[in-house]
């Protein structure tokens, strides 16, 4: 490897390293430095366009390799861990920023790893980092959710890891030239549905990927597990993981339509379990639940202009998620609160988390001159295009126009729930009375600066457009984005759902409730049922009673372990006389089969 | 360096140096002088067979053949060594110095002290077994020599009697098994000489293969001989390799065995019996037999080789004590090498061969891991190794380390062993193979995240003894082959260079 091409996630990985060795002013610097260099370095990598190898495992890695949309999320990847870092300036807990540049670094190497199992690895790391940086967090439920956040990655990564095998194994028998290739997956859009073992490595690759994308079912460890994190942790653990696995289907499944149904769930999912919301930072994170869904609309979509839309949406969500998050932490850091029935009247003294809320709440919704109107807006006219295309080629194109009811309802679903209700219910409705004072400058510095990348996206949306993976597309859609009418549509679509959120104001107030999710199902559900429902009626069947619910768990026991009673019928593991029976079974079905067999094979 | 005629009687002195040692330790009976013995023959066999497999990976045949008192093939006993088996005898070789190291502080906590020439003789005796086993090409020769191994492994599985009375039950009921499954090795055997008339291996299989020529014709010679021999070996062998179902002898075993009798045994022990039945199918029976012709060996082996994995993994979920969970767990490990061997491909057997020597790896280090904690607490239940990871932070890291390479993560050796599995199986077509491959992944994450989980995030109970890391003889060889696992799976350039010769000339065997 030459000097020249060190990956950018060894700078971060290694830099995490230093950073946890430093002490005083040198972390700080080291802190704000590490992004820096590696954004430089990956600009540098990027520029260069080369792959590099390496040689691991008995097998040629590529773990520097420029994908197309790697320009757009490596530049936003850098841009956040800096904000994260100012941000996080004023916090003491010595852990975070090492695994949030772990975490990072993993991100980082995701983007450009050029070969299946470097991503992998990669993967893997962003995942450790991430735990590290929920535990960090010392709140109440801390431990559990890091728990449940660790194993539903571990689930999901291991999941990915069986289909880049199975991928790797069938590319290796059918003679392909580069068989463990991060690529696009031209035979998953073409024959996904058709059963076979590749279609298979392909769908557990997918599956993998969709878990961390907080895809259903799998979508709520996003709203469990990020409200964890310390008022500066929350705000990096958003950006990273979900936009990591938007990339990777993005440059390995474009063009895969059922990803369009994932994504209408979860624009709706995140809207629908929003507006049911209490507290600040779960809300956010189911309106990230929602915008990551527009981004796999966008990607199941395919087109260039829909893969543009899709990733310029990763690089504006990024940063205005990032700055709903702060203004979030922001409230919790100053007040200790994040449920919304116990703040309000906080624009007196908080002014410019207020503002830099409220922008971030706008352009979350996507209105006309912020970040979210250039980039979502792509997707939409991209859906449009398609549908046009598919009546022309005399295609039914009814999914499509039901993708755009999704999409504009979701819009505004998103309008309501992430900008008006928030900015209501947290800095207007009645005086709580706290009058907290605004948070220091580091964390003022941070929003404002990420506000103004919203704003200066909405109105110059150029030098955006211009890092998109379809630079022609992209730069046709920057004539049309301004068009009169489509500013008019938004403004009405916005300004209505507005309206109606006063209107239903009384509903939309939040009192102190959980809200069943999907997760309830694995964590009561199935429990319940196994002990309610499935183990009284296997008890009516005596042998399956016997086998499955006594015999079984007792030959797994210790015998010694069990009351008197239970070891007498169990042989354990102690008795010589079953292991005896099944070596004579054994012999006799070697020799039949044996005889059997062999005097007809001549 | 090493002269030159030393060095042609390497394969001789590799199984004699032990054997000779072992008999003197028990002799001269001055206790303190038991390790130092045991220490100095484990080392000079570890160094005489690395220069062995050098030898034989730098030979173009890629074997060295030695002649037992010069006399020649077939009468007298023939040491033969090929990529295979020097791969298994440096890995024999490397696990007991590393355990024989390690022993002299666990031992001494567990045997009494008026025992311990006769533990470390014993100790010595099983080496030359699995040596031996390993080294030999003569058929009978193996038998003898196994026996040599299994007795002395009974012994040392009962001296675990001083922490835990269990040790002597689980002694003597692998003793039943092992007795019959040897037994049933030895009639094998017999049947195949009383049809070849020869003990050495080579000529054996080259006479079967004159016999197989007249199966299916009008008279076919000795077909219902050879037949039941095949039974009867492939039974035994599955019992001495504990493969499912035959496997219920090595949980106890492993567990209530001193802490350095359960490392050497689960790294060495069921992998000579993996050995054994790589020999006997590749070289003596012949795939074309085995897995090609009229019986359907790989069918047995391969439905085993999934039970052992899956019921393997699920039955070490749920142990209360550590040490079974690794026991059990190298049920399902055994499973995933005898489901590479049976798979009947390079990738399969490469897969088989380097699994058995990075699992021993994985697992010896975590057995001393454990050895520490029972060295430190007296026991090794889960609950009692709650918050340990705080007392003992190499050795619990060290822990984990390995279980990571049991769950087969990228970076750890158990992740070559599983690639190369993996594509073995879909090459051979056996997809459902490759899907219990990955279940027993997912299920590995199972069991050793339980653990791990215990270690690091349990609370020590008030009043629990406070406890301290290991001393540093026991450290070494635990970090060495950890390390070494971690090492290997970075760099398998090496391992996969041997494994892939020994595939390479197991197959090429067979024309």
């Amino acid at each position: 490897m030459r000097m020249t091409d060190i990956p950018p996630a060894f700078v971060l990985l290694f830099g995490a390293i230093l950073l946890a060795a430093a002490k005083g002013k040198l972390r700080w610097v080291l802190a704000f430095a590490l992004p820096v260099i590696a954004l430089a370095d990956a600009w540098q990598v990027i520029d260069q366009g080369r792959d590099s190898f390496v040689t691991l495992m008995g097998m040629q890695l590529t773990p520097v390799h420029v994908h197309a949309a790697t320009p757009v999320f490596a530049t936003v990847f850098g841009i956040m861990l800096l904000g994260g870092v100012l941000y996080a300036f004023n916090q003491k807990r010595e852990i975070e920023l090492p695994a949030a540049a772990v975490y990072a670094g993993g991100g980082l190497g995701v983007l450009f790893a050029g070969d299946l199992v470097s991503m992998f690895i990669f993967w893997e790391i962003m995942t450790l980092g991430s735990t590290v940086l929920i535990w960090s967090g010392k709140q109440n439920d801390n431990y559990g959710a890091g728990m449940r956040y660790f194993g539903m990655h571990a689930f999901g990564g291991v999941i990915l890891l069986m289909g880049i095998i199975i991928v790797i194994a069938q590319r290796i028998q059918t003679g392909d030239a580069d068989p463990l290739a991060f690529r696009h997956m031209h035979e998953m859009v073409e024959g996904w549905n058709t059963l076979s073992w590749q279609s298979a490595g392909m769908w557990l690759m997918m599956l993998g990927m969709l878990v961390n994308a907080g895809a259903p079912p799998f979508s709520s460890w996003i709203p469990d597990a990020y409200p964890q994190g310390s008022s500066s942790g929350t705000v990096i653990l958003s950006a990273f993981t979900t936009k990591t696995a938007v990339f990777t289907l993005l440059t390995a499944f474009a063009g895969v339509d059922i990803l369009i149904a994932f994504g209408c769930f979860m624009a709706i999912y995140g809207v629908v379990y929003g507006i049911l919301e209490n507290d600040i930072r779960r809300l956010l994170s189911y309106s990230l639940v929602n915008q990551v869904g527009f981004m796999l609309i966008g990607i199941g979509i395919g087109s260039r202009l829909a893969i543009d839309g899709a990733a310029g949406h990763a690089f504006a969500h990024i940063i205005y998620k990032a700055l709903l998050f702060m203004g979030a932490g922001s409230v919790l850091f100053a007040t200790g609160r994040t449920k919304m029935n116990q703040l309000g009247g906080l624009y007196r003294t908080m002014p410019v988390t207020m503002w830099c809320m409220i922008i971030g709440g706008l352009a979350i919704s996507g209105f006309p001159l912020t970040s979210g109107f250039t980039s979502k807006s792509m997707v939409v006219a991209a859906i449009t295009d398609q549908s046009a295309l598919m009546l022309e080629a005399g295609k039914s194109n009814t999914y499509l126009v039901l993708t755009w009811i999704v999409f504009e309802a979701a819009t505004a679903g998103v309008f309501i729930d992430a900008c008006v209700k928030l900015g209501w219910f947290v800095f207007f409705q009645k005086d709580s009375g706290l009058r907290p004072p605004e948070v220091p400058w580091n964390m003022k510095a941070a929003m404002i600066g990420f506000a103004g990348i919203c704003i200066f996206l909405g109105v110059f949306p150029g030098p955006l457009y211009a890092l998109l993976p379809y630079k022609a597309e992209a730069a046709a859609y920057a004539k049309v984005v301004y068009s009169f009418d489509h500013v008019m549509t938004m403004l009405g679509l916005l300004l209505f759902a507005g309206l109606s959120f006063f209107v239903l104001l009384p509903l939309m107030k939040r009192t102190e409730t959980i809200t069943l999710d999907i997760d309830w199902i694995w964590r009561r559900f199935i429990p319940k049922f196994w002990h309610d429902v499935a183990t009284p009626i296997l008890g009516q069947f005596k042998t399956v009673k016997e086998a499955v619910l006594e015999w079984l768990p007792g030959r797994a026991m210790d015998e010694a372990d069990l009351p008197a009673p239970l070891r007498k019928r169990t042989p354990g593991t102690w008795a010589v006389s079953v292991p005896v029976l099944v070596i004579s079974v054994m012999l006799l079905a070697y020799l039949l089969v044996y005889f059997w067999l062999v005097p007809t094979a001549g | 360096m090493i002269p030159d005629q030393l060095q042609h009687q390497i394969p001789a002195l590799i199984v004699l140096t032990p054997l000779v040692l072992g008999l003197i330790t028990a002799l001269i009976g001055r206790r303190g002088l038991g390790w130092w013995i045991a220490m100095l023959a484990s080392l000079l066999v570890f160094a005489g067979s690395i220069q062995l497999l050098i030898d034989v990976m730098h030979s173009g045949t890629y074997t060295v053949s030695y002649l037992m008192g010069n006399w020649p093939v077939p009468y007298g006993i023939e040491y033969r060594i090929d990529p295979l088996n020097g791969g298994v005898l440096c890995t024999v070789a490397l696990i007991s110095a590393a355990v024989t190291l390690f022993a002299r502080r666990s031992v001494a906590s567990e045997v009494s002290r008026d025992r311990l020439h006769f533990f470390y003789a014993v100790w010595l005796f099983c080496q030359t077994g699995l040596l031996g086993i390993t080294i030999t090409g003569d058929a009978f020769n193996l038998y003898v020599l196994l026996e040599i191994s299994s007795l002395a492994t009974y012994t040392l599985v009962a001296m675990g009697k001083g922490r835990d009375r269990r040790a002597l039950t689980a002694a003597i009921n692998y003793l039943v098994l092992g007795t019959i499954g040897a037994s049933f090795i030895l009639l094998g055997i017999g049947f195949l000489y009383m049809v070849t008339g020869t003990l050495n291996m080579m000529d054996m299989a080259e006479r079967l293969d004159a016999i197989y020529i007249t199966w299916g014709t009008a008279e076919p010679q000795y077909q219902k001989t050879v037949l039941t021999g095949f039974a009867f070996l492939f039974v035994g062998v599955s019992l001495k390799l504990a493969l499912f179902p035959l496997h219920t002898w090595l949980p106890n075993a492993y567990t209530y065995a001193p802490a350095a009798v359960s490392a050497l045994l689960a790294a060495t022990a069921t992998k000579v019996g993996a050995y054994i039945s790589i020999r006997f199918i590749y070289t003596i029976v012949g795939t074309d037999a085995a897995f090609r012709g009229a019986i359907p060996t790989h069918v047995f082996i391969m439905v085993s080789a999934g039970m052992a994995i899956l019921l393997g993994s699920y039955l070490a979920i749920k142990q209360d004590n550590v040490k079974k969970i690794l026991a059990y767990s190298s049920i399902a490990q055994i499973g995933y090498i005898a489901l590479g061997f049976a798979l009947d491909n390079k990738n399969g057997l490469t897969a088989a061969v380097i699994h058995i020597f990075n699992h021993a790896l994985t697992k010896g280090g975590m057995f001393m891991a454990l050895g520490v904690v029972a060295y430190r607490l007296g026991n090794t239940r889960l609950q009692d190794l709650r918050g340990l990871g705080r007392k003992l932070p190499v050795s619990m890291g060290a822990f984990t380390a390995g279980g990571l390479g049991l769950i087969g993560v990228p970076l750890t050796a158990g992740f070559v062993s599983k690639w190369y599995l993996v594509t073995g199986a879909i090459e051979a077509g056996r997809y459902e193979m490759a899907a219990i491959v990955l279940v027993g992944s997912l299920l590995a994450v199972v069991y050793v995240w339980r653990v791990v989980e215990t270690i690091y995030f349990g609370k020590r109970d008030e009043g629990a003894p406070n406890v301290q890391e290991a001393p540093i003889t026991m450290l070494v060889p635990m970090l060495l082959l950890i390390g070494a696992s971690i090492y290997f799976g970075v760099d398998a350039n090496t391992t996969s260079w041997i494994a892939e010769a020994a595939a390479e000339t197991l197959l090429g065997v067979q024309p």
